[in-house]
């Protein structure tokens, strides 16, 4: 077990240091950031004072130095705009998608788990051809055009809800529905094939051999050991969501880390927007390690094999 | 390491991926049983992209002559014959500008699945095949660039290289090749033991022709696949960056800037500006689902009840 943590823990490292030379590569391959964030027509001693100031006149390999320091204590370089580091400006926005993510989570719950349960307990019955209707759907309709459609149907026309903002729950339903609407197809496609995968299996029938009532063998056997895969993707897919949902947060005005990258591309802060997408990678990379060494402690198989 | 939604659906449909049972009658079977639906969304699509310059009413560029803006579609009060969907803040025709916009979308749709594709199956088999250190250096480089949330990414990669169609396309490939590199490559671990290409290897072919006479044939069924799903995922990537204005530059039209200028006319109700451009990207998203769900199901019967 330990074993198998380092080397995970190793390969998590290794992912990190390439994703922080991609990063610090395509920013300075695509030409002078210097230009990027300097006004058009800027005169030339000002765009060498500004290089000077951000470090830029120095040798590649000194750069990624400074850079890889920078992650390194946290602080991920200095947002331009703002004149702070890029982590105080995540950290302050992170509880605000936090709270957008977990309620999408949680609406996607309660469109896909049930729906996906149902469609493999009945499959190939009416409710199995509407759960493949939804899940069809969830996976062709952009999020942010359901998002526009909503304000336009719930504020516009209908006076139910608010257009944008934080606030209460008002504000938070048509956002959380508009980016939960994806993840909720795909946990109907895996809850429903992980349903179909563990009501085959020994354990469910010799459940209904015994004479137990149905629900109890879907409810205690089958249900129990299908969620495992849903809860790990829920996990992941949580974290994604709150570094991704930038065109959500535009929308609605949501003050999130994905409107403070929107803000970084907008006012050509290269380095908040280069801080904030390596401070994605590194949550995701975070949390993708803990799910592989839970799995390893749960599934000797796992720890084994790989 | 589980990374993303489309990820996990991928790796379950390569899973089971069936053998290659040789191309020229297969495809043509393929072809005289196309369904129905999707190609009748697709093809009027398809037509209207090609001939556009023909079909357009107008220049999309460019105002209508003695228009007014955010003139409503014929059958409302306002509208007129002349402008049949109505026009825009620029009151440049808002039907001539969807009929542009699907060729935008379908090229975007296309090439970047195709750039994904080739750069994904070509990595995925030099790293299965070859094995060792170029395996690792491939892997890891898929394993740092998968750890990114896709959009966060792109929207990163386009800030960087600045707004153009090709531009796009290279970047959308640039993001979505890891998916295929990781099951491409899986697929070949498991053919290099296989007998024919043993040998294939015996028998002193050289490792270009086992390469191309015998892996790559038996891949492309994953790959298909694969761009299956993928084609649907780059049209919606290619909208939200032209939404973020970081995609298609104006005045060329897209569907996701055409909703992005639509947005401010949503709180007095201008309905269409926002909900055509929609569905444009819907139907075009759902057909090329159902096109590649139908593929599935026939390069893999064993997918048929998933």
């Amino acid at each position: 077990m330990a074993q198998f943590m380092m080397r995970r823990t190793l390969y998590a490292i290794v992912t990190l240091f390439i994703l922080s030379l991609t990063i610090f590569a395509v920013v300075r391959l695509t030409g002078d950031p210097v230009t990027l964030l300097a006004e058009p027509g800027a005169r030339a001693e000002d765009l060498d004072r500004v290089r000077a100031e951000w470090g830029l006149d120095r040798s590649w390999p000194v750069q990624y130095l400074a850079f890889a320091r920078n992650v390194l204590t946290g602080q991920l370089g200095k947002s331009f705009n703002y004149e702070m580091p890029v982590s105080t400006l995540y950290f302050q926005r992170l509880p605000n998608s936090l709270e957008l993510a977990l309620a999408a989570t949680l609406i996607s719950f309660f469109i896909g788990i049930p729906a996906g349960i149902i469609s493999a307990v009945r499959v190939n019955s009416a409710w199995d051809n509407f759960g493949k209707i939804i899940a069809l759907l969830g996976l062709s309709i952009p999020g942010f055009w359901l998002g526009l459609v909503m304000i336009l149907t719930f504020s516009v026309w209908l006076h139910w809800l608010p257009t944008s903002g934080q606030g209460g729950w008002r504000n938070l339903i048509m956002p959380a529905v508009a980016l939960g609407w994806y993840f909720a197809a795909s946990l109907l496609r895996l809850t429903r094939s992980s349903m179909l995968e563990v009501l085959r299996s020994e354990y469910v029938k010799l459940a209904r051999l015994k004479g137990l009532p149905g629900y109890v063998v879907l409810a205690v056997h089958a249900f129990k050991n299908a969620l495992i895969p849903v809860l790990t993707l829920a996990g992941v897919n949580l974290v994604v969501m709150i570094n991704a949902a930038v065109i959500i947060e535009v929308i609605f005005a949501w003050p999130g880390i994905g409107r403070l990258l929107y803000e970084g591309i907008f006012q050509r802060d290269f380095p908040l927007v280069q801080g904030v997408v390596m401070e994605a990678g590194i949550m995701i990379v975070v949390i993708n390690l803990v799910v592989d060494i839970l799995y390893a402690y749960i599934d000797p198989r796992i720890r084994l094999t790989k | 390491m589980i990374s993303t939604i489309e990820e996990t659906r991928v790796l379950a449909i390569a899973v089971g991926s069936p053998e290659f049972t040789g191309i020229p009658g297969r495809w043509a079977g393929l072809a005289r049983q196309l369904p129905a639906l999707p190609l009748a969304i697709l093809v009027p699509f398809v037509m209207i992209a090609l001939f556009a310059d023909w079909i357009a009413p107008y220049d999309p560029t460019e105002p209508i002559p003695g228009a007014k803006i955010f003139e409503p579609p014929f059958w409302m009060e306002g509208g007129s014959a002349h402008a049949l969907l109505g026009t825009d803040f620029q009151s440049r025709d808002l039907l001539s500008r969807l009929i542009f916009g699907a060729r935008v979308s379908l090229i975007v749709g296309v090439m970047g699945t195709l750039v994904a594709g080739s750069i994904g199956t070509a990595l995925g088999i030099l790293a299965g095949y070859l094995g060792g250190w170029v395996d690792q250096v491939i892997m890891r480089l898929t394993d740092a660039w998968l750890a990114l949330p896709a959009l966060v990414f792109a929207i990163f990669l386009a800030t960087m290289l600045g707004p153009s169609m090709w531009n796009i396309v290279v970047i959308l490939g640039a993001v979505y090749w890891t998916r295929y590199a990781r099951v491409i490559r899986g697929e070949v671990l498991s053919l290099r033991e296989r007998e024919f290409v043993k040998l294939a290897e015996i028998a002193g072919g050289s490792r270009t022709r086992v390469i191309f006479r015998h892996i790559l044939p038996n891949v492309l069924n994953s790959t298909m696949v694969l761009a299956s799903l993928t084609i649907g995922v780059v049209i919606i990537a290619e909208a939200s960056l032209s939404f973020l204005g970081v995609g298609v530059p104006p005045p060329e039209p897209a569907w996701g800037s055409m909703l992005a200028d639509g947005r401010s006319m949503l709180m007095v109700g201008d309905w269409w500006l926002t909900i055509f451009p929609g569905l444009g990207i819907l139907l075009v998203v759902l057909a090329t689902q159902l096109l590649g769900d139908w593929l599935r199901v026939r390069l893999d019967p064993q997918l048929r009840n998933m």
